[in-house]
């Protein structure tokens, strides 16, 4: 059993909302529903005894044993496969990779088969796909990945990106619950950001899977962002707020189907945009973004829309290189300051 | 075979190392390839017929032939249909090999699973699915199952037992692990038939779910038909084993090799690995030793194949000849009643055709429906401002 090794405690089932970070939100609202409905099971490298690379798992074994919490070989075909065998069967598997960057290897799985069975024979697979995604914690190449465009092309793959507890214990929630594949991105800088502490309520909730959310109201400039760039925006706006600027900020919060009402109005009320995010510029979701704003916004607009988005490159590993490849908050007051000016 | 796992400890319940006390350790390898029901070359100088080494009843016997001419006339009229130019995209063929995935599908249980390739339509009918599905399918009719999304077997039938492939080769061996975890979490005593070919059996995706299966004991069976020919590329370019069987030792699973043009065989080392796996014995691999007698689809020459190979085979080892030479041969039908069968199957078609043949093409606005579950269109489908 898995008392047999060195860990000596069981982990304590979380409290139901209390003060929770990212990390522990996460945790909760796996362990919820998972208690709320059998058909949700746990599976991934590393993610029972151990309890996830970053411990997002941690205690469900004990609580829900290794039947329903898999740790599989490391093989992300076998995970994703699975999780998508499962979903034609009822069940709802929330899938873990370890770090996003992994989530090429069970990209063709994910893709063809989980994104298309509900287009080709309308059988649709309940299940998510969950990892650590992001950079600014010096990992390098291949631990540092925002996959989310190498998935907006590809039709049936809803994809999710949370930047604080509330929202990520209420999107996981409504990830689990969603009848179709549902990506969930984690920003793993977030995890444990004594900034996002926050209180959760003790009642059951979601947070509705395509609705952005406004972070902050502003009506002289938006900045459309996401993930822990919403961080990055919201000291720029605290900044640009003494220079006299009054900064909106929107976190899209779901990234596919995107919320354009959402950013169409906020464009529409401040007339300038700077769309901001971590994956490198070209092919990145900025140029969905300012295209649909440009396409649908084009006579409310004062200023050309702005991308702030990573250079391509591959991820960079020592810090003044990986400071010099993510935008920074200069780079965004910079920015704020020319499209206010134009 | 040196069995080098045995020189390593035993496990017991009294060592004192607590790693070995509380792991379960795999059982030691041993090399288990049957050839039972290997091909074998007749010596009496007579033409092949089956093995009679069986547990079919007669009738069970004549409902196997009915399913091979089912497969193979279906197929036959489905290339008349791409010669009149009503099948949109190709034809593929399992002429000659029919016998693998009908014997096989046919030792399941119903609530068995089956994840076809596409020369498995023998086990698609096995399971149920009727003839008309598939033509419609592959005249990108409204009426078929995938309402003209998708083509041939690319369809399934969670209710049947069907789950249909993709084209992504090896890709429905860990989807079938998922649908076994599954029954397992679901407590239903499920096994599964996975299919998939010499040229399949090179793929990642294949290696990765076998290794799960393995390694969770889930009761996955996977038929590898050895049929020569991975579209142009012969099996010495796709694999430097000469049995496909022999892969199974990477995974500590036992393996038959069966002929599998003799439909008999593959009806008994299926419905053996079947009781297996059911009773927690874990996967197993059956290479099925078969030939493709046509190209990979309709348009494709052949040019590759030696010349006299195809005409050998299908002189002197085609799996209808030699079932109905054997059921003959045993008394077990008459040439009466076998041409019963045949033109019961014959309207069947028939029937089936014309349905498929009067559906309606899909509306093209369909197109943009059933991304999700909400009926929405897409976003982003077309700009708002062509819309003013």
């Amino acid at each position: 059993m898995a008392t047999a090794t060195k860990k000596e405690h069981k982990s304590a089932r979380p409290e139901r909302g209390g003060q929770a970070t990212l990390v522990e939100a996460i945790r909760q609202g796996i362990w919820e529903e998972m208690e709320r409905d059998p058909a949700v099971f746990v599976i991934g490298e590393d993610v029972g005894l151990y309890g996830g690379a970053f411990k997002v798992t941690d205690g469900l074994i004990d609580q829900f044993g290794k039947e329903r919490v898999i740790d599989t070989p490391i093989s992300e075909a076998a995970i994703v496969g699975a999780a998508c065998g499962a979903g034609l069967m009822g069940m709802r598997a929330v899938a873990e990779f370890q770090f996003i960057d992994f989530i090429s290897a069970g990209f063709d799985l994910l893709t063809n088969y989980a994104a298309k069975c509900r287009y080709r024979w309308g059988a649709n697979i309940p299940a998510v796909f969950r990892g650590p995604c992001g950079s600014g914690v010096r990992s390098g190449p291949f631990h540092s990945l925002n996959a989310e465009s190498f998935f907006l092309n590809t039709a049936g793959l809803k994809i999710v990106e949370p930047s604080t507890a509330y929202d990520a214990k209420g999107l996981i929630k409504a990830a689990i619950r969603d009848p179709d594949p549902v990506l969930y991105f984690e920003h793993k800088k977030l995890y444990r950001l004594p900034r996002l502490r926050e209180e959760l309520p003790a009642d059951d909730y979601i947070v509705e899977i395509g609705k952005a959310r406004t972070a902050r109201e502003g009506r002289d400039l938006s900045i459309i962002t996401f993930g822990a760039m919403v961080l990055t925006a919201l000291d720029a706006a605290a900044e640009l707020e003494k220079e006299g600027l009054d900064v909106e900020v929107i976190d899209l919060r779901t990234l596919a189907p995107l919320d354009k009402a959402a950013i169409l109005a906020s464009v529409k009320k401040t007339n300038r945009a700077i769309v901001l995010h971590e994956a490198s510029r070209t092919g990145g979701i900025g140029g969905e973004i300012a295209a649909t704003i440009a396409e649908e916004a084009f006579e409310w607009l004062d200023a050309p829309v702005l991308r702030l988005a990573s250079i391509d490159t591959p991820v960079p590993y020592s810090p003044p290189l990986e400071d010099y490849y993510l935008p920074q908050t200069k780079d965004v007051l910079e920015a704020a300051r020319k499209l206010a000016a134009y | 075979m040196e069995n080098l796992a045995n020189k390593t400890a035993p496990r017991s319940a009294g060592d004192k190392n607590p790693r070995r006390r509380h792991r379960p350790r795999p059982a030691p390898f041993q090399m288990r390839v049957s050839t039972k029901f290997a091909p074998r070359r007749p010596t009496d100088g007579k033409p092949l017929g089956c093995t009679t080494e069986t547990s079919l009843k007669p009738e069970q016997m004549l409902d196997l032939y009915r399913y091979l001419k089912l497969t193979r006339l279906v197929e036959e009229r489905l290339v008349n249909l791409y010669r009149q130019t009503k099948v949109v995209g190709g034809v593929f063929r399992s002429l000659g090999q029919e016998a693998t995935a009908v014997g096989s599908a046919y030792a399941l249980a119903p609530q068995d699973f089956v994840t076809p390739l596409i020369r498995d339509l023998g086990a698609v009918l096995v399971k149920g699915i009727r003839p008309r599905e598939i033509f419609a399918q592959y005249m990108a009719k409204a009426w078929g199952p995938s309402g003209g999304r998708d083509l041939n077997i690319h369809f399934g039938d969670i209710a049947k037992g069907f789950i249909g492939p993709i084209s992504h080769l090896g890709d429905m061996i860990p989807v079938m692990t998922g649908v076994l975890l599954a029954a397992r979490m679901q407590k239903k005593r499920t096994v599964a038939v996975a299919y998939i070919g010499d040229g399949g059996m090179s793929t990642g995706a294949f290696h990765e779910g076998l290794n799960f299966a393995a390694v969770q004991r889930l009761p996955l069976i996977v038929v590898a038909e050895y049929n020569h020919y991975a579209y142009s590329t012969p099996t010495n370019l796709q694999t430097s084993v000469r049995d496909l069987a022999e892969k199974a030792a990477s995974y500590n699973i036992p393996a038959h090799i069966v002929d599998g043009n003799d439909v008999i065989a593959c009806y008994e080392v299926t419905r053996w690995a079947a009781d297996f796996a059911r009773r927690g014995g874990g996967a197993v691999l059956i290479e099925a030793k078969t030939y493709r007698r046509k190209g990979h689809a309709e348009h494709d020459d052949q040019r590759y194949v030696p010349s006299g190979e195809i005409e050998w085979w299908e002189k002197n080892n085609d799996p209808l000849d030699r079932f109905e030479r054997h059921l003959l041969e045993q008394k077990i039908a008459t040439k009466n009643k076998l041409e019963e069968i045949t033109a019961d199957v014959l309207r069947e078609i028939e029937e089936d055709c014309a349905w498929a043949e009067s559906s309606p093409m899909p509306d093209p606005e369909q197109a943009a429906y059933g991304v999700f579950d909400n009926n929405i269109v897409p976003p982003a489908l077309r700009p708002e401002f062509l819309k003013n």
